[in-house]
């Protein structure tokens, strides 16, 4: 009974959730806290059985929900989680927790409000991760922008309005493409059913132009080079929860749609237009690397980590061509498609806890400017470490949760390519000059003015959320095992489907 | 307990300690901490002797074990597990019993120090790190133990994180090791393409099949993979050993505290390279290129870095430059197949050399941290004991007969001399002539230091910052905590070489651990004519080698002792040598000014240009730009008035059945 419906509990508690905390209203925000913690734990408690219930073993989509929607165009409310969203949903749930506690005392304006965005915006990302109708994870891709529009537009920095724009009509006009995609698949299949469209047919040049189309969409999303600009506005101007869900969640939503859309729908063009998608995935760990060398803003620096970042995702993901194409086998693949999905967990633990690190300082001193710090170590000792270990993790150190995802992803790119190794592997270098030279202006140093001077240490709240997600950082570097578990089975499926051309049947 | 459970807890015990420490630093206290770490660092140390034991009695053989699996991924099976052999055991008791020393000394050096708890939780991890590193049984922990005593060294560089040059420095450190284990990364990438399988016994039993598989990197050009593959790993190994041109890091790190120069940056830590050659011997014997160019790697380290020494005036500086060049040696070694001899150099190193920079040490805090040497002199009289280990430490690294350095050091020149590697006849030389430069700095660091007259003054004030020169209280010898350590490694620095050479080198004790091709065994060659260490010590005098030290110690003596003017006139009569030395071949003005400002400048042009420029200025915010004023031109058309409209109405009627008309 539980399990029949347990998706649609995820994404339903978290919404219905955040509208009764707007019905908390204004007035009452030591209210709105309480039911938006209650409900973003209830959400996280029935993920507990979705990672407990779930079996690896299959490739099968499981806890599956099948109902009509629109009866008259085929659209289902239809649901289902593989290997590759179960570990998504679950970090979904889990940052939902930690942006409510992480916005407890900071937010005082329009508490409500601010909670109930964040409630919706959990649950609508759920829904993303487990449509299987084409529309229905349209709907959802499309919705949770208006909750994060939101978030960023009252509750934003000075350039809000430019940057919620910037965000809006970036992202807007790359799914604008996909919808063509979308459209012109369920003309062809008469279903919106995702899984169906992955059997479906296609020649070269359509899954071409379908492939584009995706890639208009995603390459947005996750971001790539060179459509990624508005990353770091939005991330700048952004408040703290709303850099952490965008950093931790939003930009792995692209490359779950590589996963669920480009690969297994059009395989062919995927293989034919691979060298692109590496090009653009190297150029944003080589490119990106340096230009977050340069930044002076803690938060754009971040933001531009993270773009080279997600840059080991997509090659991951795409250097299973070259491999096949290479070495005639899949050994190999796996490695690197498994490597992306860990590199998109790490990086949702990692670069949260980092915007929440930068938010800690800015709650105090209130300037997001490295030549604003200096010796934060010598008020805020506890910060301090956490501050150094998670950009450690960020810098790929082995037993954090950083070096997982990369160390697969160029273990495999070398399979392909030395130099695709070679690349990759400059982020050695480069992630570990701007996250330490970030250390060195920040956090260690004579004390460099009043403010560092009066910074008081974290409190009891921010250790908690620091505490946790340090814990998963260290835990998924140290063991694993239990994280790719999980998506064995699904790799494999996709593997196997994705090296079959679909040119044929046309 | 189990086998197993005894190995976990060799390097589980510190990591206990470190965590208990450093998280708990407050609850524990400084006693607390320096007693937690130390009893932590003490059982490691005992237990690893026991390992030892049971090695020399047979009771255990090569032990490979599995601990728990890390992930399996593409079939390849990522484990964490230890091998334990002769080599491994080794390690473990050096690296331990270095650390409990260090730890002891520690209490002394540090006592003042506000991070008192912090710098034993640190050392702790350190250890813990460490023999993850050479316990390993796989290229997965080796690669993060490889990387986690690289995080400890930076954290205890930057120990001081209030000091601008301890903070730049521990971010070069890290910087240039992450250059290395970039090479690092890569040539372990290609193992698990060559053999797939990060497992050294796997990979070791398939390596020699693969001898004479070769990869294609640039354009056509055929590369042999074995070849591809150990120069990958030896350039992680030259970040972590300090070799030219990645040795940049290690002088500077001397900005840490004394006690970790001696435990990380002389004694264990950069030691790692050396011993991951060695552990990887299967490979390397399969590539006579990448040898060659571990060997001439080593040489010139060995001779260049060693001639810097002689101009340092720091006392740290100069230890540091000496173990710049003594790595050089044992890579030399390496580079000649003599693996053995490389260890075994790395063990009696790891003694003197941390004796003397805890020697070192204590003259530092005798002098209230003033390390110039041009400030010291005649110290013997104030702190004998210092004094006397100091000396020992000293006859021991130029190679004395009878103390261990000699055992080690000759070893090292006879195997060059014997072997047939190409470009060995030069190497030669370098290694002959890098006695002569060790004897040299070595009696000069002792004779400024030591002897001669008194170059400060005693001013009897409470100054906390007197000037250069001035110290505020008499020298007095070091508390016993400080001279303890000092006493307990000038034994073995005196003696380790005469008791283990014949095993170690000529009896097979390594076997187990290290794989070298029959055609490159110069050691086998070099136990032909091993008559006993004795007979070794007696023979020295009629070898090159002992002429050459002779020759150091008088140069040094006639200058320092009798004739200081000399080095002056040295110094004028050959001023562009003396400014090279001075300015270490200016290797960190050029990586400054290409690699550290080069990088900078660049990500700023990007990001200014390209990214700020191209893409949001004119992509960007060019189409909203051009919208923009698209719609402010078709706006303009909305006039208000009728007869705009109703001539576009007439117009568009127009159109409409001008089409119609032509289509029709």
């Amino acid at each position: 009974m539980l399990n029949s419906s347990l998706l649609s509990l995820l994404i339903w508690i978290p919404i219905i959730g955040g509208v009764l905390v707007l019905m908390a209203g204004d007035q009452r925000p030591v209210l709105a806290r309480r039911i938006a913690l209650l409900v973003s734990v209830l959400a996280l408690g029935f993920s507990v059985p979705l990672y407990l219930d779930f079996d690896s073993s299959s490739a099968a989509m499981q806890f599956v929900e099948l109902r009509p929607w629109i009866e008259s165009f085929d659209i289902n409310y239809h649901l289902g989680v593989d290997g590759f969203a179960v570990p998504l949903i679950l970090l979904t749930t889990f940052f939902g927790v930690l942006v409510v506690i992480a916005g407890w005392e900071v937010i005082q304006k329009k508490v409500h409000q601010y909670m109930a965005a964040f409630l919706i915006m959990e649950g609508l990302m759920v829904g993303v991760f487990c449509a299987l109708d084409a529309l229905l994870f349209y709907v959802f891709f499309e919705a949770m922008l208006i909750p994060m529009f939101l978030v960023i537009g009252m509750w934003g920095g000075p350039r809000r309005v430019y940057a919620t724009i910037k965000f809006f009509l970036y992202t807007f006009l790359g799914s604008v493409f996909m919808l063509v995609g979308l459209i012109y698949l369920y003309i062809q299949a008469g279903t919106w059913d995702i899984q169906s469209w992955h059997q479906l047919p296609l020649s070269l040049a359509v899954q071409k132009w379908l492939f584009l189309g995706f890639l208009a969409a995603f390459a947005v999303k996750i971001p790539m080079w060179p459509v990624h600009t508005w990353l770091p506005d939005a991330h700048v101007e952004a408040p703290t929860g709303g850099s952490v869900i965008l950093a931790a969640i939003m930009l792995k939503i692209g490359g779950y749609g590589f996963i669920r859309f480009s690969l297994p729908i059009a395989p062919d063009a995927s293989s034919a237009l691979d060298w692109l998608l590496i090009a653009l995935s190297l150029i944003a760990i080589v490119y990106i690397g340096f230009v977050a060398l340069a930044q002076q803003d803690m938060k754009k620096l971040i933001a531009y980590s993270s773009i080279s970042h997600m840059g080991f995702v997509t090659l991951g993901l795409f250097i299973a061509f070259a491999i096949f194409r290479d070495t005639g086998g899949t050994s190999g693949a796996a490695l690197g498609v498994e490597g992306a999905m860990v590199q998109m967990i790490s990086h949702g633990f990692i670069s949260g806890a980092l915007f929440l690190c930068v938010g800690v300082l800015y709650d105090r001193v209130h300037s997001r400017m490295i030549k604003d710090y200096g010796g934060v170590a010598n008020t805020m000792p506890w910060f301090a470490f956490f501050a150094v270990l998670f950009l450690m993790a960020n810098a790929g150190l082995p037993g954090t949760s950083g070096f997982v995802g990369e160390f697969m992803v160029i273990l495999a790119s070398f399979k392909a390519s030395f130099w695709f190794a070679f690349c990759a592997g400059l982020t050695l270098i480069l992630g570990a000059a701007y996250s330490l030279w970030l250390v060195k202006r920040v956090i260690f140093g004579e004390v460099a003015n009043r403010n560092v001077e009066t910074l008081s240490d974290i409190n009891a709240r921010e250790a908690f959320v620091l505490g946790v997600l340090a814990i998963a950082v260290v835990g998924v570097g140290l063991w694993p095992q239990p994280l790719v578990e999980l998506m064995h089975a699904s790799v494999d499926q996709l593997l196997s489907h994705i090296i079959q051309s679909k040119v044929q049947g046309a | 307990m189990t086998l197993t459970q005894i190995l976990l807890l060799i390097p589980l015990l510190p990591l206990a300690g470190a965590i208990v420490s450093g998280l708990g630093r407050n609850v524990v206290g400084r006693n607390g901490a320096h007693w937690i770490t130390i009893f932590a660092v003490a059982a490691s140390c005992g237990l690893s002797f026991k390992i030892l034991g049971w090695h020399m009695q047979g009771l255990i053989g090569v032990e490979n074990l599995s601990v728990y699996t890390w992930m399996v991924s593409d079939g390849i099976k990522f484990e964490i597990g230890f091998l334990v052999d002769h080599l491994t055991s080794l390690m473990m008791c050096v690296v331990t019993f270095v650390s409990l020393m260090v730890h002891i000394y520690t209490i002394g050096y540090m006592q003042d120090d506000p991070g008192y708890q912090r710098f034993f939780s640190y050392i702790n991890l350190f250890t813990f790190a460490m023999l993850m590193l050479v316990m390993s049984n796989n290229f997965l922990q080796l690669f993060f133990g490889w990387e986690a005593v690289g995080l400890v060294s930076y954290l205890l560089i930057g120990f001081w994180f209030k000091k601008e040059s301890a903070i730049f420095a521990n971010l070069k450190a890290f910087l240039v090791n992450r250059v290395g284990d970039f090479g690092f990364l890569l040539g372990i990438a290609a193992v698990v393409m060559a053999f797939g399988s990060l497992d050294y016994a796997t990979v070791f039993a398939a390596a020699p099949g693969k001898a004479g598989d070769t990869i294609s990197i640039i354009g056509g050009m055929d590369w042999n993979l074995m070849t591809v593959i150990c120069v990958c790993l030896f350039i992680g190994a030259m970040g972590k050993s300090a070799q030219a041109p990645l040795h940049v890091w290690l002088p500077d790190s001397m900005e840490g505290p004394t006690p970790i120069s001696a435990l990380i940056h002389a004694a264990t830590m950069v030691t790692a390279g050396i011993f991951m050659v060695a552990r990887m011997s299967p490979l390397f014997e399969l590539s006579d290129a990448a040898l060659s160019f571990v060997m001439l790697i080593g040489a010139f380290t060995a001779l260049a870095m060693g001639m810097i020494g002689i101009v340092q005036n720091d006392i740290k500086r100069v230890v540091a430059y000496s173990t710049l060049s003594q790595l050089g040696y044992m890579t030399v070694a390496l580079g000649v197949s003599a693996y053995s001899a490389a260890i075994f150099h790395l063990m009696t190193h790891a003694f003197f050399k941390a004796l003397l920079f805890l020697g070192a040490g204590s003259v530092i805090i005798a002098l209230h941290h003033q390390q110039d040497m041009r400030y010291m002199g005649g110290l013997r009289r104030y702190m004998p004991v210092t004094w006397i280990t100091a000396w020992l430490g000293t006859l021991a690294l130029i190679g004395f007969p009878f103390f261990s350095g000699f055992y080690s050091k000759d070893a090292i020149i006879e195997a060059v001399h014997l072997s047939e590697r190409w470009g060995s006849g030069v190497v030669y030389w370098a290694v002959v002539l890098g006695v002569f430069i060790t004897a040299l700095y070595s009696f000069r660091l002792l004779y400024l230091a030591f002897h001669g007259n008194e170059r400060f003054e005693v001013v009897n004030s409470d100054e906390e910052h007197l000037p250069d020169g001035q110290v505020a209280h008499a020298p007095v010898e070091s508390p016993f905590v400080v001279t303890m350590p000092l006493v307990l490694l000038a034994i073995p620095s005196v003696v380790i070489g005469w008791y283990t050479i014949e095993p170690v080198l000529f009896g097979g004790w390594l076997d187990d651990s290290i794989y070298v091709l029959e055609r490159n065994d110069v050691l086998a060659e070099l136990g032909h004519h091993f008559h006993g260490a004795t007979a070794m010590a007696l023979h020295a005098v009629q070898t090159i080698p002992f002429w050459m030290m002779v020759a150091g110690f008088a140069v040094a003596t006639l200058v320092y002792q009798f004739r200081p003017a000399l080095a002056d006139m040295a110094a004028r009569r050959a001023p562009g040598i003396y400014r090279l030395l001075e300015h270490k071949y200016y290797f960190d003005e050029l990586y400054q000014r290409s690699f550290a400002d080069g990088s900078l400048k660049l990500g700023q042009g990007l990001w200014n240009k390209a990214d700020a420029g191209l893409i949001d200025g004119w992509l960007v915010n060019g189409s909203a730009k051009a919208v923009n004023w698209l719609a402010g031109r078709v706006r303009r058309w909305q006039t208000g008035f009728l007869y705009d409209y109703a001539f576009a109405m007439i117009v568009g009627l127009i159109a409409i059945l001008g089409t119609w008309v032509v289509l029709r």
